[in-house]
């Protein structure tokens, strides 16, 4: 074969539960060794998507499949080929982290000549090896997170489902974890489908997908995303803002809004804009600083709303879930 | 891709391996086998001991400890086999069975694993049990100890079987724990555990013939009297068997019966977890 098998590929998948259309046909192409990234607010359908893609969720339409297989008609051979780290966590407290292991191992097949050193390369990865005796029950949150990702990754999976890898750990813990994506790209010919709300995490990621409503709102990689949206972020301070945010409408055809102290406008081009701003203005200017569109930019320039309203809106179940991982 | 025979090696793994992590947390939670120790006897030692004063102390020259033996064997197998049962939905709260169900494996490898894992975990509890026979007057023999074993095996992987088949419906503990304690209270008392089956009022008589318990309770009785030395009295009135209307049912009948029950519920069981995602 010349061209490989797409490591994930659907075709107006959905699934329904009962009045909810919790994911409404979505198509997707995954190509091998991508980081694809799957971004949306609380119940945009991420997870359900990925439980379809992992054969947890028979889809209510479409089809999809994974490194080529069916996720219908050939579930085994689906979940042989695929590494998963669920959002809840599935680790046994009871036992110690070899145990967890050496329990997936041998539900995976694992041939038991090459289970102690898979062992040791991913408990090594994550920077376990350490503790690999030690307790499940007796590890922090973010220590169970990357356990779990070592998990996955036992089998040798050719396609890792990472669903919120992050969610609910410090910010030095998400950069670690991100370390080892990373990694595992350039050592593992592997294939990454993850979810987050995370929009710096996003960046990461070699494309993503904006998930809103059960719906793909746009594909695209982060950069052509961001250049999409075209406009700079600029922000000043200046002497008198009401007098600044006047000129600005009437003589630069911007729509400035006033937050925290600072005139803030979108604009093509900020930083060739900034010469003419402090020659025509008109008003006294203080500072000036001009940003490239953040993800946070795009997601509201594509769905209207920002991440962070569209959870609220939503109803964010981020606090219990939260509590769930800490248990 | 994988041919059946393949398939079945991999599925015969995974029942190893289920089996192994209910060993593993079994000989981990020692406050567990002790705790599960106190109910028997404390069954056996103060009821047992309490009770045989109203008949001074032995019935038919034999002491009320020793007919009870039996039930106290038992009801340790009762406990611990739906504790067992109870971590499949333990499991399911705390996620780990997500983990098996996603495996590339048969469902029925994840039930029998358990079942069995629940039998073994629950005749070892049986086993401890056992070991107390000198002191309630039951002599020690290895015959006695590998049927009554064997026996205990058997009760446990359908009680665990039982508790399996009811978790695949009911998702949460307390739901769970609720419904056994409300039918092993009563599947214990008309067992034969507490009294002989024989001169009872009519309605209980019907009752206890339709308890499967009894037909497990019984099979232990029968071998654990076979090693005493009573008189022939002493032993048709404390061990009379069980009879259908005058008809002795023999031993391998019902423990015929155990087994095609555990049969049964482990099928339930197997196909009410092919269709949990
Ligand atoms: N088992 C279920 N039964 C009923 N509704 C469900 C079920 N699972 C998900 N849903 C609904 O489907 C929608 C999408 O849920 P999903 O878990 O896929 O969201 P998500 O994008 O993963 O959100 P989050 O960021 O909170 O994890 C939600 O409205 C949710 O309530
Ligand atoms: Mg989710």
């Amino acid at each position: 074969m010349t061209v490989p098998v797409r490591a994930v590929s659907a075709r107006g998948l959905a699934r329904r539960y009962d009045d909810v259309e919790a994911v409404a046909g979505v198509d997707l192409d995954v190509e091998p060794g991508e980081v694809f990234g799957f971004l949306g607010p609380n119940g945009a359908g991420k997870s359900t998507t990925i439980k379809m893609l992992c054969t947890l969720v028979q889809p209510s339409a479409g089809t999809a499949t994974v490194a080529g297989y069916d996720v219908v008609r050939q579930r085994d051979d689906v979940r042989r080929t695929i590494g998963l780290v669920f959002q809840d966590p599935t680790l046994d407290g009871y036992l110690t982290a070899e145990q967890n292991l050496r329990m997936h191992a041998e539900l995976y097949g694992v041939p038991k000549a090459v289970v102690g050193d898979r062992m040791t390369d991913v408990l090594g990865m994550v920077g376990l090896s350490d503790r690999r005796r030690s307790r499940v029950s007796t590890y922090s949150g973010g220590m169970k997170r990357r356990l779990e990702i070592a998990r996955g990754l036992l089998h040798a999976p050719r396609v890792l489902f990472l669903d919120e890898p992050t969610v609910g750990l410090d910010p030095q813990t998400r950069a670690s974890i991100w370390r080892y994506i990373n990694e595992l790209r350039h050592r593992e010919d592997i294939t990454i489908f993850m979810t987050t709300h995370y929009m710096d995490e996003a960046e990461y990621c070699d494309r993503i997908a904006i998930i809103d409503q059960g719906r793909i709102v746009v594909t695209d990689t982060p950069e052509a995303l961001k250049a999409s949206v075209g406009k700079d972020r600029v922000q000043i301070t200046t002497q008198d803002d009401e007098a600044a945010m006047t000129a600005l409408r009437d003589r630069f055809d911007v729509a400035p809004v006033l937050a925290e102290g600072q005139v803030t406008f979108a604009i093509a081009g900020g930083e060739g804009f900034v010469p003419r701003l402090f020659a025509e203005l008109g008003v006294p200017i203080r500072s000036v600083s001009v940003s490239r569109p953040s993800l946070d930019d795009v997601f509201m320039s594509y769905t209207g709303t920002t991440i962070r309203d569209a959870e609220a809106a939503g109803g964010s179940n981020q606090w219990v879930r939260m509590m769930a991982r800490n248990r | 891709m994988t041919t059946g025979a393949d398939r079945f090696a991999h599925d015969v793994r995974a029942v190893r391996v289920v089996w192994q992590r209910e060993m593993i947390r079994f000989f981990n939670d020692r406050l567990r086998i002790v705790t599960s120790l106190i109910q028997p006897v404390l069954f056996l030692f103060v009821l047992g001991t309490g009770l045989s004063t109203i008949t001074s102390g032995a019935v038919h020259g034999l002491n009320l400890r020793t007919f009870m033996y039996p039930g106290a064997l038992s009801m340790a197998v009762l406990f611990t086999a739906m504790f067992s049962a109870a971590s499949i939905v333990w499991d399911r709260e705390f996620g780990f069975l997500r983990e098996m169900l996603v495996a590339p494996i048969s469902r029925w490898a994840i039930v029998v694993g358990k079942c069995l894992g629940g039998a073994t975990t629950a005749s070892l509890q049986g086993v401890l049990i056992l070991a107390l026979a000198g002191i309630v007057g039951v002599p020690y023999s290895l015959t006695l100890v590998l049927t009554v074993f064997g026996e205990l095996l058997l009760l446990a992987f359908t009680l665990t079987a039982f508790g399996v088949m009811t978790a695949a419906r009911i998702t949460q503990l307390q739901a769970f724990m609720a419904l056994n304690q409300m039918l092993l209270m009563p599947l214990f008392f008309l067992s034969g555990a507490l009294f002989p089956l024989s001169n009872l009022p009519a309605w209980l008589q019907v009752l206890t013939r339709i308890d499967p318990l009894t037909y497990a309770v019984d099979p232990v009785r029968r071998a654990v009297f076979a090693h005493l030395h009573v008189p022939v009295a002493a032993v048709h009135r404390l061990n009379p068997g069980v009879s259908w209307d005058g008809w002795r049912v023999p031993t391998w009948l019902e423990l015929l019966i155990v087994a095609g029950m555990g049969a049964a519920m482990l099928g339930v069981a197997i196909l009410e977890f092919r269709k949990a995602d």
